[in-house]
């Protein structure tokens, strides 16, 4: 009887043991997988680090003073970016100024106004389709209609325009989703004191949804400043030795719009002038103008997403 | 307080119909609905602009060589009109960058949404978030001159354009895109469905393979495709780094031009309006908008098909 119960015993630890070594080694599976998916993410991200070191390191001999305020030039060693950032700049207000009212306008058309039917559907296709157009093809778009259709030219308005159109979708989009977070009672409070429907969405709904806004329009906006493929696609120049002129003068009225008719290059254009060229110096001109880009898109990304994490943070509904 | 009520109109009129109001509420959201449109009129644009200019283009080529030919040089004296060279070139960048991202992509997006602590993941997701918002162009920089010449270390046969290098970069570009789609479709697979799998004593690998996966491959797979859609368009990377020359080639090893590569050299030229050159870029351009939308639109579907309905 004894025997026979040590035995079964014996039967049961190996039975426990083999057990615990399946355990084991599946746990040691799940260890694995686990450093396996660490090892890649640090992977990326240190791809990341490299691509910024890089860069750094390389344009390290052009972060001066004059780098910023020469323009380009045949001699590496005298070369600078001063007509890429003001035409940057001056596109980039363009920009802002198309995209930010027209996207809003749509985005709380499409949640407070638009009935849900087709039409609701066609519109909320279209935006979401629009954001899978590759961007080389909005530049085609752009010199078909607005260089050559509205005769608006190779200028800083036609280039404005385009960025615009690309960061359309991007404002509608992260408009949508900041309404759709505010609750129906805020809308049926504004309503019960008898506002109308424009003075629920002027006076609460779009305030109340400024933040979520304000990050999408800087997210595309960041995206905007490095984009290149559709500005080289109409046309813009890639040696500018000159200014626009300037938006005030010093006679009535003071105020002149012929800049937006000026010729320009932006800070991506110029960078892609100078990389492809053969001549390593102008190389080093690149990576400056390079990481001048980057830290200037990281540092309104990295804005952008401090923002939004506030804004989750501090509204209680 | 008997005074104040005499000197107010009579609350039935103050109710009544304020014209003036309802034209302004009605005109406000006619200016609202025209910006809610301008979506649809950018897609007629783009349609209109592609197909007028790329039938003026057809008038000399014939569409049989454009599909067929295998030679591309619009602009040369004795002009051929072969779009399969350009066609090769993208898609054969598009394949590099998908090898990388893929497999990358997957295992992070497996990692994020199953392994990584709450505090990790929300650092790490905006990290990669960073990535996407780098200007190709610079990463055209980095393909250029910090890839090829790594790779030319291992490969010394390697010519400086090449699509290898080029593919790997877009590769790095497209995985924070494939990561956070997979992830989100990882992520909507119900809790109840983990926690069966864990009660049968699965472990956390087991459940995030033969349970999590499965139920998410359509996300998984559409992430996929919208990579595939996003490397085809892609243009600052392939044209810095990959070469100008149309070359009918599937090796990664060599140069080759790209359908974007092609619209961005001939944009750089200075191009007479209403010229053949003129007119080639837009029937590339058109080209590559059937591509992108071929695979946006397979990935559409494929999202919604073949989701789950918990």
């Amino acid at each position: 009887m004894k025997k026979q119960s040590n035995k079964t015993n014996l039967v049961k630890d190996e039975k426990l043991k083999a057990t615990r070594t399946l355990i084991r080694n599946h746990k040691r599976k799940d260890l694995l997988f686990s450093m396996l998916g660490l090892v890649m993410v640090s992977l990326i991200l240190l791809t990341l680090l490299t691509l910024f070191i890089d860069l750094v390191i390389d344009g390290y001999p052009k972060f001066t003073f004059d780098f910023f305020t020469s323009f380009p030039s045949r001699r590496a060693a005298n070369a600078g970016i001063l007509s890429a950032w003001v035409g940057s700049s001056l596109v980039l207000l363009i920009t802002f100024l198309s995209a930010v009212p027209l996207g809003v306008a749509a985005g709380v058309y499409l949640e407070e106004y638009a009935p849900k039917n087709w039409f609701a559907d066609l519109i909320e296709i279209n935006v979401s389709n629009l954001a899978g157009v590759p961007s080389i093809i909005y530049g085609l778009l752009a010199l078909g209609l607005f260089v050559y259709t509205f005769k608006l030219g190779h200028s800083i308005l036609t280039a404005g325009l385009t960025l615009g159109l690309l960061m359309l979708p991007v404002v509608i989009v992260s408009t949508r989703e900041a309404i759709r977070s505010i609750p129906v009672a805020i809308r049926e409070a504004a309503y019960a004191v008898g506002a109308t429907k424009w003075q629920v969405c002027l006076h609460h709904v779009i305030q109340y949804s400024f933040g979520g806004i304000l990050t999408g329009v800087i997210i595309g906006m960041a995206r905007a400043i490095g984009e290149t493929a559709p500005i080289i696609t109409i046309g813009a120049l890639t040696f500018i030795a000159f200014l626009p002129p300037s938006p005030i003068t010093p006679d009535f009225p003071f105020i002149s719009f012929e800049w937006l008719q000026s010729g320009f290059t932006v800070l991506p254009i110029q960078m892609f002038n100078w990389l492809s060229r053969p001549d390593h110096a102008f190389h080093i001109n690149a990576a400056a103008t390079g990481a001048v880009i980057i830290v200037l898109t990281l540092l309104m990304n990295a804005f952008a997403i401090r923002l939004r994490y506030k804004i989750r943070k501090n509204i209680k509904w | 307080m008997a005074t104040t009520q005499l000197k107010d109109p009579p609350i039935s009129k103050r109710l009544a119909k304020n014209i003036r109001r309802n034209f302004i509420e009605r005109l406000i959201e006619i200016i609202l609905m025209m910006a809610a449109l301008t979506a649809v009129f950018i897609t007629l644009a783009i349609v209109y602009i592609l197909t007028t200019e790329a039938s003026t283009f057809f008038k000399d080529a014939s569409i049989v060589e454009f599909l067929t030919g295998k030679e591309w040089s619009p602009l040369f004296e004795n002009p051929h009109y072969g779009i399969l060279p350009l066609v090769t070139g993208t898609l054969t960048t598009s394949l590099v960058a998908l090898a990388i991202a893929i497999p990358f992509g997957t295992i992070s997006a497996i990692y994020l949404s199953e392994f990584a602590s709450h505090k990790t993941r929300e650092t790490i997701k905006p990290i990669l978030e960073l990535i996407v918002g780098v200007p190709t162009v610079v990463f055209g920089y980095f393909a250029l001159l910090f890839v090829t010449p790594l790779i030319q270390k291992m490969a010394p046969n390697l010519p400086t354009f090449n699509m290898l290098s080029a593919g790997i970069v877009m590769g790095v570009m497209i995985i924070p895109y494939i990561a956070s789609v997979a992830e989100d479709a990882m992520r909507a697979v119900p809790m109840s469905m983990r926690e069966g799998s864990y009660a049968m004593g699965a472990t956390n690998f087991q459940t995030a393979i033969r349970v999590v996966t499965p139920a998410a491959t359509s996300g998984i797979i559409a992430a996929y495709i919208l990579g595939i859609s996003r490397a085809v368009g892609e243009t600052m990377v392939v044209a810095v780094a990959a070469g100008q020359q149309p070359n009918l080639t599937m090796n990664p090893m060599e140069g080759a031009a790209t359908i974007t590569t092609y619209i961005v050299q001939v944009a750089m030229g200075d191009l007479p309006y209403g010229s053949i050159g003129y007119q080639s870029i837009f029937a590339a351009g058109m080209v590559l908008l059937l591509m992108t939308l071929f695979f946006n639109i397979l990935g559409h579907f494929t999202r919604k098909k073949f989701a789950e309905r918990y």
